[in-house]
Formats: structure tokens, sequence, C-alpha cells
């Protein structure tokens, strides 16, 4: 909402200078995108008057004019524009003038004849182009009388102003008008409203046989307020309100219609006006529209129509889209002698679904979608009569169709001086409270430690006791409020999934893992990227209705392919190894009992570059599981994941539960991802090791009497699992078996095709005593004889 | 015997001299002081000597034994400094070499942020709570008091599974579902990713983070609110900035506001990371709106509370003076290594 602080002073007078204005209206309440200084920046911009207007004798498009500008001999001007006349008074930038985007002119030839100065348009002197009017958008700013010249043109045209740009919140609509940022600024400031006025001195006639009001949608429109005006004779507003419209973002047009843009500014009350030869019928009948209805708007753009779309019609047609935009057909014309002003109330929900789907969003659509008060009805016509006459812009008829089926009334709220101190922490009295209330132009009545307040009807937002606990702390001002902390203490817990969390975390980087972060929303096509099948679990994905594109349509049942992603662009950028982790929710559509899909929390860890290998991985993860207290864990061969290398991958288990999977990226894979190195993946169910996992540490006496180690090499089938040897080693091995690990592994020469050799090396200790050779021998050779009976292993000569 | 036992003093000194590695003296040692050595001989053979002369010669013989002792020790000591010294020019290195790395991995940024924000708050006594992310209309919006016609239901602006069922908006959903599960008091942070319907750009991610903190007992008042509010951002950007709170509007809190501090970076004098004002916006607040605490049956004239919320990637950005909110969501490991 943008306020011109000249045009708000009419309704409040605010003495502080602009800075502690606006330090002020932040405080208590009304925050401030920007301040624009309007007339900052001009110098040696003056009125001109045009003596003589002659064309370039060198140059078409050039004009050499002479100017009278206050100095003993009039100057000449050469301009390009061609709106220029004898006997127009217009701003004249003299040399070593200066404009507010900086740019300083100089005197200078142009095609061989001397201009002293320029013409400038309304844009050089710092106007947008929407708010310029049509007469001189592209050409010089033409002034709307005779001004004296020579007279400074910020002087002249009252051209330095501050115009304050604020951000309204939606609970605060009725802030969008220059009336309720006035009310903000007298209970901020403490000043006294001045309302405006809006009783016309003469009015003439009567409403009777002139026009019919019908609302058909009462559900729709709660009020619409007609009134009369003959004889109107179109021309330019004066500059007086072509400028505050003009500070306040809206281009002037004619007397009229910048008449309804004005009270709209003013009142938050948009208001439309008719030309009443367009009206059919002389009726107006506010009704929904038919599925299809075609109608032209203002804007000359043909707009297809929905059922339930509020309008205005007459007897034959629609005039108007409710709240949103008038009708070609009934705009006021420059021969227009006789208006209909429309200060109606449209529901808020349905003008913003029909401004919605019509794209097309106006001044008015955007205050009705947020609520306009309806008692402001009214007020406003009588106001918009009042600026007409004020203009001599027409007559006023005598009286107005007011159809307003469901009156609002005004509630009282009561406020508590305790509550106030409860939820404020204060010690605020009830005077104080009250006070602050009849600042805020409410009627209170107090009684004992309870004040009964009015809420006035344009304050939709004050509904119950804390909205008006709200009115108070910010009137007293929250950088009034003592600054405490609550009392009392409790102790904050973790929970064991957050705990783990922090120790994946920490254990992963502390191997040289690097966290990511990526989107929950993904592309279907990264399960294609990874091959995987159509049956799989993985398949059964949550999409979104309205999705930002196709490649965040749905959501994650895997965290691979966005791993697979980031791995792929650091490789393109030249980044030769990477070890990275992400813990992150996956989704299932597997609705549950609070109708809500399934989110399982999954762990994917992967690498590529400098020595990684299936097994670098596998140790990385193994020492997480070991960190985490996954006491047992089991590695099973898995050869049917298309996602994953048939020959390099794996199912780790632990007690039954699977824990997740890890593997080389499939080939196929590798193909749909730009990286010519191996990667080397996991991906846990961390929901489940979190299940599992056990936290809690026992500890183990230190051995007090030596060990004994014994290598072996065996010659084993190629497909034995070294898995298996080891639980053959473990089982024969009895309890002075300390442990068993493996050392190498071999195939190549002196080894058989088809054979390969695997090295461990045992370890044998007995808790209580040294163990002899004879013991050490003989629980060895048992090991040895199990191997060669289970798995035909044969020692290895070395 | 006198003369003898000069000459053999005067020979160890200058064998003693010639000497240049333990082994040699040690084979010196041997000759002289050895079980055959010259001088053991010497003394061997003075058991024939009156005693007189014995004592005088044994004096004397004992004198040059410890004499040659002395001189073998530091005979010893000198090889083992040259050698020593040999050694370590040797085995020097340039030690200005880079060392060679066990390389750390590097938290994701926001984890970092998130932790630090949580940290603050579970040492003042909040636990950390959570949520799905995929959650219902009601807890996302009707449980928080948002209005049933609130544009930001709208498709345009939250994205949906279902009519009823969307991508949370916000973090609050979590405070809703524990006021409806506990009984105050209640004192929780909720951190966690949030989804809105924004085309990624420099400031603006289709997801992101938030904390948000919810405090319901009795006797809290908005003044506890700045309170606890300045106490966390003093431990967040430093003891010297300042707080300011502003009135703002939050359907689910009333008193609402927002937190400004005043600028970290040039201590409130005006910079481009505070677009010269002096403060920066750092989070939303308020005392916890009635309807909101009689969704979740908590007598509201016995209970009050307070809640907060803050985006995280924003702290991050100003934190660490990022400008381009993709950068987290890229993981590019150069950028994810800075923050070791």
């Amino acid at each position: 909402m943008l306020v011109y602080t000249e045009w708000l002073n009419e309704y409040v007078e605010v003495k502080e200078d602009i800075d502690t204005f606006c330090e002020k209206m932040i405080m208590s309440g009304s925050n401030i995108e920007t301040v624009e200084h309007f007339g900052n920046g001009i110098e040696k911009v003056v009125v001109g008057k045009l003596l003589s207007v002659e064309k370039h004798p060198d140059a078409d498009k050039l004009l050499v004019c002479l100017a009278e500008v206050g100095e003993e001999e009039p100057i000449q001007i050469v301009t390009g524009a061609q709106n220029v006349f004898v006997g127009a008074y217009v701003p004249v930038i003299l040399h070593g003038g200066k404009l507010p985007d900086g740019t300083v002119i100089k005197k200078g030839k142009l095609r061989g004849v001397e201009s002293c100065g320029m013409f400038c348009s309304p844009k050089e002197l710092g106007f947008e182009d929407k708010v310029i009017c049509a007469a001189y958008r592209d050409g010089i700013w033409i002034l709307d009388k005779e001004y004296t010249p020579g007279l400074d043109i910020v002087e002249a045209m009252g051209l330095a102003g501050d115009v304050v740009d604020f951000e309204i919140t939606p609970n605060r609509p009725d802030c969008l008008s220059m009336v309720g940022m006035a009310r903000e600024a007298a209970a901020t400031f403490g000043g006294a409203m001045n309302y405006p006025d809006s009783t016309c001195v003469k009015e003439e006639g009567a409403m009777t046989g002139l026009l019919q009001v019908e609302i058909k949608k009462p559900e729709l429109c709660k009020r619409y307020v007609a009134r009369i005006v003959k004889d109107v004779k179109i021309a330019p507003s004066p500059w007086w309100m072509q400028k505050r419209l003009m500070y306040a973002g809206m281009r002037p047009i004619n007397n009229i219609v910048d008449i309804t843009n004005y009270v709209m500014l003013e009142y938050g009350q948009p208001i439309h006006a008719f030309d009443i030869r367009n009206i059919k019928g002389s009726k107006i009948v506010v009704d929904t529209a038919f599925e299809g209805e075609l109608f032209t708007t203002l804007d000359g753009t043909e707009r297809t129509l929905e059922e339930g779309m509020l309008l205005i019609k007459d007897a034959e047609r629609a005039v108007a889209i409710a709240g949103v935009m008038g009708g070609l057909n009934s705009e006021i014309e420059p021969d227009t002698q006789t208006i209909v002003i429309e200060s109606a109330n449209f529901f808020a929900d349905s003008v913003r679904l029909t401004s919605k789907k019509l794209a097309l969003r106006t001044e008015a659509s955007s205050r009705f979608e947020k609520g306009v008060d309806p008692n402001l009805a009214e007020t406003a016509a009588n106001r918009v009569c009042r600026l007409i006459e004020l203009l001599s812009a027409g007559t006023v008829i005598t009286g107005a169709l007011d159809e307003y089926p469901t009156k609002a009334d005004p509630i009282t709220i009561d406020v508590r001086t305790a509550r106030i101190n409860q939820v404020l922490g204060t010690a605020l009295t009830t005077d104080a409270a009250a006070d602050i209330f009849r600042r805020l132009e409410m009627e209170t009545k107090v009684n004992g430690e309870v004040i009964s307040v009015i809420a006035p009807t344009v304050r939709r937002d004050l509904l119950k006791e804390i909205d008006m606990i709200e009115e108070v702390a910010r009137i007293y001002g929250y950088d009034q409020l003592p600054t405490t902390l609550h009392k009392g203490s409790n102790r904050a817990d973790k929970t064991p999934i957050q705990i783990l969390r922090s120790v994946a975390k920490e254990a992963l980087t502390g191997m040289g893992t690097s966290e990511i972060q990526t989107y929950s929303f993904v592309s279907p096509k990264g399960l294609d990227k990874i091959l995987t099948k159509e049956e799989d679990r993985l398949r059964s994905v949550v999409r979104l209705i309205n999705p930002l594109g196709e490649e965040n349509s749905i959501m994650r049942t895997t965290l691979i392919p966005n791993m697979l992603e980031v791995l792929e662009r650091n490789y393109s950028r030249g980044i030769s190894a990477v070890r990275a982790f992400e813990l992150g929710n996956t989704f299932f559509n597997e609705v549950g009992e609070d109708g809500l899909p399934s989110e399982r929390e999954a762990l994917c860890v992967a690498a590529y570059g400098g020595s990684e290998t299936f097994f670098t991985l596998k140790g990385l993860v193994e020492e997480l599981l070991k960190k985490l207290g996954i006491e047992e864990r089991n590695y099973i061969p898995e050869a049917s994941i298309a996602t994953f290398h048939p020959g390099r991958t794996a199912r780790i288990l632990s007690g039954g539960e699977a824990l997740g999977i890890i593997g080389e990226i499939h080939p196929d894979v590798m193909d749909q991802y730009h990286i010519d190195t191996k990667v080397y993946c996991c991906e846990l169910d961390f929901a489940k090791i979190a299940a599992i996992a056990n936290r809690v540490r026992y500890y183990s006496p230190l051995p007090k009497y030596p060990a004994t180690s014994r290598d072996i090499a065996l010659v084993v089938q190629d497909e034995v699992l070294v898995k298996d040897i080891e639980a053959i080693i473990k089982a024969s091995g009895t309890e002075l078996l300390e442990d068993v690990a493996l050392f190498d592994v071999y195939r190549g020469k002196q080894i058989a095709e088809g054979q390969k050799s695997v090295a461990f090396s045992l370890t044998y200790r007995a808790k209580d005593r040294t163990l002899t050779d004879d013991e050490v021998i003989k629980v060895h050779s048992k090991v040895l004889s199990a191997l060669n009976d289970s798995l035909g292993a044969t020692l290895r000569e070395m | 015997m006198q003369t003898q036992l000069s000459n053999i003093l005067q020979e160890a000194k200058e064998q003693l001299k010639n000497a240049v590695t333990e082994a040699d003296t040690e084979d010196l040692r041997i000759k002289l002081l050895g079980k055959k050595g010259r001088l053991t001989e010497i003394l061997r053979s003075m058991g024939s000597l009156d005693p007189e002369e014995r004592k005088t010669m044994g004096q004397a013989a004992n004198s040059v034994r410890n004499e040659i002792e002395n001189l073998l020790e530091e005979t010893f000591a000198n090889i083992k400094e040259l050698q020593m010294g040999l050694r370590f020019k040797v085995e020097r290195i340039d030690v200005t070499e880079p060392g060679i790395q066990t390389p750390l991995g590097t938290k994701h940024p926001i984890t970092v942020t998130i932790d630090e924000i949580t940290n603050v708050f579970t040492s003042m006594g909040y636990s950390i709570a959570e949520g799905p992310e995929v959650e219902t209309v009601f807890f996302n919006f009707d449980a928080l008091n948002a209005a049933a016609n609130h544009p930001s239901r709208d498709l345009t602006d939250t994205f949906y599974i279902s009519p009823g069922v969307l991508l949370r908006t916000q973090t609050s959903p979590v405070q809703a579902r524990t006021l409806l599960a506990q009984k105050p008091p209640i004192k929780i942070i909720s951190p966690g990713r949030c989804f809105r319907c924004d085309t990624p750009d420099a400031t603006h991610s289709p997801m992101f983070h938030q904390v948000e903190g919810l405090l319901v007992d009795e006797g809290v008042t908005m003044a506890d609110l700045k309170g606890t509010l300045d106490l966390f951002a003093k431990e967040l950007f430093g003891s010297e900035v300042k707080t300011k709170f502003r009135p703002h509007f939050f359907p689910f809190t009333e008193p609402s506001a927002e937190m400004d501090v005043s600028c970290f970076k040039c201590g409130g004098k005006g910079c481009r990371i505070c677009k010269g004002s002096g403060w920066i916006e750092i989070l939303g607040c308020g005392m916890v709106h009635p309807n909101v605490l009689t969704v979740g049956g908590i007598d509201t004239e016995r209970y009050t509370g307070f809640a907060f919320g803050m985006g995280v990637e924003r702290i991050a950005m100003l934190k660490y003076g990022i400008d381009d909110i993709r950068l987290f969501y890229e993981n590019d490991m150069r950028f994810i290594g800075q923050f070791k």
C-alpha cells in the first residue's frame, strides 16, 4: 500500500519527520517495504511558456522552440517531441540542470541549431510509465494550467513528497486504504482523525424510476449501493487529485474514473461507474454467469466465463464482472451524461476465485478478495458524489438505492486487564489499556477490571479477547515489554533415533564421507535409470498432484538415483574421488491408519575414485554398523537386482532382518550416469537399524595369557564363500579359537583353474593358562580336518 | 712396573684417539681391561710384591685404570654422538612439505546449522520433536488456525498428494501433533524439511528447512518469548548482537512478531548483508493462538505459550555469506567441504 504522506496528513496530522514516522509505524505494526522521496534530485527545472514552435531547418523530426523561462530573454530549445504547441506550459530543464536519475543537461547544438535546455516528460521527472496519463506518455508534460514562467517545477507542481510502501498483512485489509493507514498513524502518534467529507451541499431530483437493483445471489453479494449523477462533464481531474493518484501508483484517466479510484484509495471500497445509457431496462441484477458465457472487459479482452462467476447484469446482458472489472459495453465515454455509481460488497472468496480463474487481478479484486467492510459502501458512494460536486463534474441525484440483505453489526469484546498482563508479562492498568483502545478509535466501557470494547466492522480481524490483547501490545510497544526467561526447569532427552543419527553422521564423516542433501521429490525417470523392475516395491510411489515439473513429480522411494546424480555432477566437475552419504526419508504409497503414506528413513553411502573397491565400501559400512551396535552382520550374495553388478552385490542381514544392500553399480546403470569409473553404493534401512541397534557396551577382561597363532592357506573351489569357510573354522575351533582373520585370496599360477587359495590367520588362546603346543596342534588339526571334510579344502604348500 | 703402567696409559690414549667405531673401542677395552687385558695382567702380577710396594703400585694401577675407563667412556660418547649426527643428517626431512591427510568428511551445512540452532535450545531444556513430511491438511493448516480460504492452501502454493494430504509447508504441524499428544509443560523444537511451490532461483527453493519451537506452560508470557529468543540470538550470532521485535501477523500466534538482530557483519552500521538497515530479519514468533491450544485440548485460561520458527537456509546463508540457495542442493563436494 503506497501512502503519500501529504495525502495522509489530510486525515491525521503527523508532525514527526519521515524517518521517525517510519520507525514508529513499523513498531506499531505497519511494516514498511520501501520509502521513496519524490522531487529529490531535480535541479534547475522550471516552468516554461512556449512562445514559438517552428520546424528545424535541417531535420524533419525536430522542432525549434522559444520558451519564456523567467529570464530576461526567452531561450531556444530544440525538441523531438511532437506534442508541444504555442502557449503550452511545460517543464524546462535549464543548462546545468539535473534530473532525478542523475542526468545533467548542458547547452548544445542539435543539427547545427543551438539548444539551451530540454523540455521534460513526466517520466524524466521521476514518474513511472504506468502512472502517466495517456495524453503525454510519449511526449512532453503539458502542465494543466498557467504558471509563472521560471518558477521551480518542484514548487509549482508540489512534487516534493515522501511515498511510503507499507506491507499490509492479510489480517488487516482495512489498511489497504488511506483512512485505514491514517487510523494507524493516529493510534501511533496520538493525533485526532479528520474523516473525508461525504455530504453533498446540493442534490437534485429523485431516484424514482431511474434505476432498479436486484441481488439474485445474496450469498455472493453482501450489499449493493447505487447513486446517480447527471449532467456529467467528462474532463481531466485537477492536478492535486492526479498527483495523489500517481503517487499511489494509479494512472489518471478522467475526472469520473479518477474520483472512483480516489475514493477506493481513501476508503478501500472499490467503486465502479456505468454509463446509464448502456444499462438496458434501467435495471441492475447481481447474478452469476453461465458456463462459457463470453464477455469483453474494459481492457478490450474477450473472456470466457465459468458458471458461478458473479456478474453485474442489466435487463439483458452482463455489464461487469462483479468486483473484478467493468465491461467495455458500459464504459464511461467522453460524451457520457448520466452515470450510475456502484459501491457494492462482494464475497471475498467469490472474487478471489473469479479473478484467479480469469487471471485478471485489479485494484478492486485485490481489495475484495481480502475482505471489505460492507458498512463502507454507502459512505464511499456519498464521498464519490461529494467529490463530483466539488470538481463540478456533474449534478448529484438525491437518494440512493441500497440493497443490504444482512447488515453487519459491530461486536463487543470483553478484555480483562489480568489476562492482558498474563499474556504479555506486563503490569498494565485497566485505564492504560482502555486508553489504547480509544486511541484506536474504538468505543470502550470499563467495568472494574474488564474493558468492553466495540470492535468496528472495518476491523474484521478483531473477534476475541486475544485479538484485543494484540492491539494493546503493539500500541503499547513490543520494545516496552519486559525481557524475561520462563521459570521452570526440565530435562531434554534425545530419542534413540536422534542419537543414532548423530552417531552415524559422526562415524561417517570421521571415515572421510561427506553428507549430501537432495530433494525429497524426484523424477520417475530415476527409477528407470537405475533399472528398477516394474514389480519392485520401489515402484510403489507417492505422486504429487501439482509438481513443479515431471522432474519433481514423485516422492523418492530410494536415495540411490539422487546419489548417483550428485556423484555424476561431481565427476563431471573434475572431482576425481568422492565418498558421500545421505540420511533422509523415503516414501511409499502404503497408506497407514493416519491416512498418510509410509515414511522410511534410509541411509545411502556411495564412493568412487581413488582406491575405492567393493571392500573399501564394505569396510566402511562394517565399521558404521559396529559403531551403531549391530553385532550380527551377514552378507548374502545377490545377483538379481538390476541396479547392481550381479557378481559384486550383497544383501546385508542381521538376525534375519534385511538391513540393506551393498554393491558395485551395474555397468548398464553406469551408462545412464556419465561416470567413467566404478561406483560402489550401499543403501540401508536406517529405521530398522535404529530399531535393533544396541548401544550398550560391556567390558571384556584383557587376556592374561599369551596367544598362539597359526597361518593356513587353503585351496578350495572358487565358488566356496569365505563366510562359509569362516563358519566351519569357528564351529570346529572350540572355545580356544579366539579369532580368525582372512589375509589373502589368490587365484592363478600354482592353483588349478576353478580353484582359489584362501589364507587365514587363526589365533588360539585359553583364558586361564598358557596353551601347550600339543593343545594347539590338537585343536588346529580338528579345524583342518573339518575344512577338508566339509569343503574338500586342502592345505596349500607354502 | 711403574713404567709399564705409564706405557699402557700412553698407548691407550693414542689408540683411543684413533678409534672411530664402537667395535674398535670395545676391542681396546677388552685388550686393556678385559680378563686377559694388559692392565689386568699387571694387577694379577702384583701378588708377588711386598705389601708396601703392593699398596703403592695398587694405587697407581687403580688410578691408571680409572683414567682409562674415563677415556673409554668419553670415546664411546664421542663416537655415538658422531654416529647420531650422521644418521640425523641422512634422515632429515623437509617438514614444510604438506602432510599426508586422513581426510575427514563434512556434514552438510544445513545439518551443521540445524545442529547449532537445536543445541542452543536443547541446552535450555527443549526436546526435539519430529513429524511426517507428508502431512494432512488438518495438521498443516486447520489445526494451526489457518483461514479455510487462505491462499497458502492453494495448489499454486502447496504441493498436494491428494485433497487431504500434502507436503508440509512448515514444521508447525509437529507443534499441532505435540499439542494433541502431550500435556503441558510442552517444550519442544522441531527441525525438518518443508516444501512450497517455488521455482528454484538464487533465493527460492521448493524444498527448504525450518526449525520451529514451542513452549506451553503456566505463566508463559510474551516477555519470556523476548528473553528466550534474545538469548538464542546472542548464542548463535555472538553476545554483542541486539534484538528487535516488530509486530507481524501469523495465523497460529497472537500477538505475533518478527525478530530482527543487529547486523552481525557490520555491527549495525549498515552493509550489503543487512541492506544498509543495520538489522537482519531472522525469525517469526508469537504467543500461541488460543484456537491452536484449544485444538490440542489445552485449557487456555490456565496455560499460555509461545512459538517461533525460522528458515535454516536463510540463517546458513547469512552466517556463511552464501549468495545462492541452490548451492545447498547441488552438493558439489568443493562446496560441502568448506564446512569442516
